[in-house]
């Protein structure tokens, strides 16, 4: 910055304060500020989650050898095995997986798409939010299966039952997660977006999206949990038709052949695909989300 | 200190008492619904280029009226005249987005002025390095400590162009030597663009520091009981800005008597 008055010699004297100035600000902003964060892979987080799983199945191992109950109602960790690699072989576990997975991505990327613009316009027009909050929030609560038997009636059994009844479970969830997110706000963001002269839809994308983004993918999480077990619902229930052949029809076939290690396997696959979507997408995403807000400092993460 | 005074001294002529008027407040009084008046009769004048501080207790209505000169709120009774676009404004918690970064802070004033992408991220780096922050200027505000985050703040606070810049306490959350550094920062901040900057602090000596004229506010309801001129020479001499802190900080404390 030039100097715009004063002489020769005032100028330099004021460049001198400047400069001891700027010195003394670095050495306070070096004192004051952390070490930047060192990332560290830290084994506990792989080994203490596997740890707990072979816990668990030397457990239900134990349980089974002392020979309470009849094999063939309780089946062993290693009978379920058999059967899962029976079910791999014969190709029906790995059709049954893509079917859901892919409906279950599909179901859940329309949710997306139908819940966040709703939930947008609802928590930012009070009228709306009044008028369909208490209804939104039902919804939640509503459990997604009651929802499979009109669905029948209305589209028979084919693809768009098992559609609706996602749509039913997840959309709400979503929605309810981007206003909770939006409600917990800070007013002061609010504020600063007014000083600095945001329009209302300006507020929107730049202030009110990403500071509400934490509850959103809060909303998203819970919104996959919905779409995926309305999914296998309304698979369990519906099946035949035009429908392709899902895991939770996979569950229903065990059924029927009473088939303990099919439906354990079936059961087994079902969770094993939401903890991999919990640790593969949400969990990265939360936690660089929060991370990012300098959120994470003394969390048990 | 001397080269400190000799800075103000060189402003002094940028703010003659013929500079046109920034903000005028006659009478002005603001009260919500039926309770008693926020503030009264409120009178005073800031002109171009003018450093003005505000002093008072809690409850005197500070913010209120800062909300009125920004034209985030309106009074009840009286006239007002401020910026037709309202005004730059810097609050005591630096109100940062933590989703962005210093820079990015920076940048959406400048967005939200309708500043293009290319020239955004230039601007934003020269107001960074003119609160010595360009080597920080990717960290996000969790990264900075408390000063550094009020330097992004003011940096910010520039960003939005405005003639007028209103401080409500922005140093009150600092530790001493961060304050008094951040009071070097902000009295050359403002001698390098030729703001007007009205300063809403609790503190005597800060207001008596780096103001050219100190306005007292009564408390409940607020309006302006004395204001004093603090002159270049009280810049240079130590004891006669001792002398007017405590002149200043007496009527204060009587002020502030009254509601006991």
């Amino acid at each position: 910055m030039p100097e715009t008055s004063g002489s020769q010699s005032l100028g330099t004297a004021l460049k001198g304060a400047e400069d001891s100035n700027r010195s003394l600000e670095a050495g306070l902003d070096s004192l004051q500020t952390r070490a930047a964060y060192r990332k560290r892979v830290d084994l506990t987080r792989v080994l203490l989650p596997i740890a707990a799983l072979v816990v668990l199945v030397l457990g239900w191992q134990i349980y089974v050898s002392l020979g309470l109950r009849r094999r063939d109602l309780v089946p062993g960790p290693l009978d379920v095995l058999g059967a899962v690699g029976v079910l791999w072989q014969e190709g029906t576990a790995q059709e049954a997986i893509w079917t859901s997975l892919q409906r279950g991505v599909i179901g859940f990327t329309v949710s997306i798409l139908v819940g966040t613009p709703v939930g947008l316009l609802l928590s930012q027009v009070s009228l709306l939010r009044r008028a369909f909050g208490p209804l939104v929030s039902g919804l939640q609560v509503l459990p997604s299966v009651a929802w499979v038997p009109a669905a029948i009636i209305w589209f028979g059994l084919s693809d768009a039952t098992v559609y609706f009844v996602m749509f039913m479970g997840a959309i709400p969830s979503i929605i309810n997660g981007l206003v909770a997110g939006v409600d917990q706000i800070p007013p002061h963001y609010r504020r600063m977006g007014q000083v600095l002269g945001a329009s209302r839809w300006e507020m929107a994308v730049n202030v009110v999206l990403p500071a509400a983004l934490p509850g959103y993918v809060g909303g998203l999480k819970q919104g996959w949990a919905f779409a995926w077990r309305s999914l296998m619902a309304a698979e369990i229930i519906a099946m035949g038709g035009t429908l392709g052949f899902g895991l939770g029809s996979l569950l229903e076939q065990g059924r029927q052949l009473s088939d303990m290690g099919f439906v354990i396997s079936a059961i087994l696959m079902i969770l094993a695909i939401g903890i991999a979507v919990e640790l593969l997408v949400f969990a990265p995403l939360e936690k660089r989300l929060l991370r990012g807000r300098g959120l994470l400092v003394g969390s048990t993460r | 200190m001397t080269l400190l005074g000799l800075a103000v001294e060189t402003t002094q002529e940028a703010t003659l008492p013929d500079q046109p008027p920034v903000v005028v407040l006659e009478n002005l009084g603001k009260h919500y619904g039926v309770d008693a008046a926020i503030l009264e009769n409120v009178n005073a004048t800031v002109r171009q280029g003018e450093f003005v501080a505000l002093l008072g207790a809690s409850g005197c209505g500070k913010s209120t009226l800062l909300n009125i000169i920004s034209g985030l709120d309106v009074p009840t009774t009286g006239a007002v005249e401020v910026p037709v676009d309202g005004a730059a404004f810097m609050f005591q918690d630096s109100s940062l987005f933590p989703w962005l970064s210093a820079r990015e802070n920076v940048e959406l004033a400048l967005k939200l002025r309708g500043v293009g992408r290319k020239a955004r991220r230039a601007r934003a780096l020269e107001l960074l390095e003119l609160v010595n922050l360009a080597h920080a200027a990717d960290k996000r505000p969790h990264e900075l400590s408390g000063g550094m985050r009020q330097r992004v703040s003011l940096a910010r606070s520039l960003a939005q162009d405005r003639p007028l810049l209103l401080m409500d306490e922005p140093f009150a959350a600092l530790d001493a030597i961060t304050r008094d550094l951040l009071h070097n920062e902000l009295e050359r901040v403002w001698r390098e663009t030729q703001r007007t900057i009205i300063f809403v602090t609790h503190n005597v000596r800060e207001a008596v520091r780096l103001a050219q004229r100190v306005l007292l506010l009564s408390s409940r309801p607020g309006t302006v009981v004395a204001q004093w001129e603090v002159s270049p020479e009280h810049r240079r001499d130590g004891a006669k800005a001792a002398e007017l802190t405590e002149e200043i900080t007496a009527k204060l404390r009587e002020e502030i008597r009254r509601h006991a």
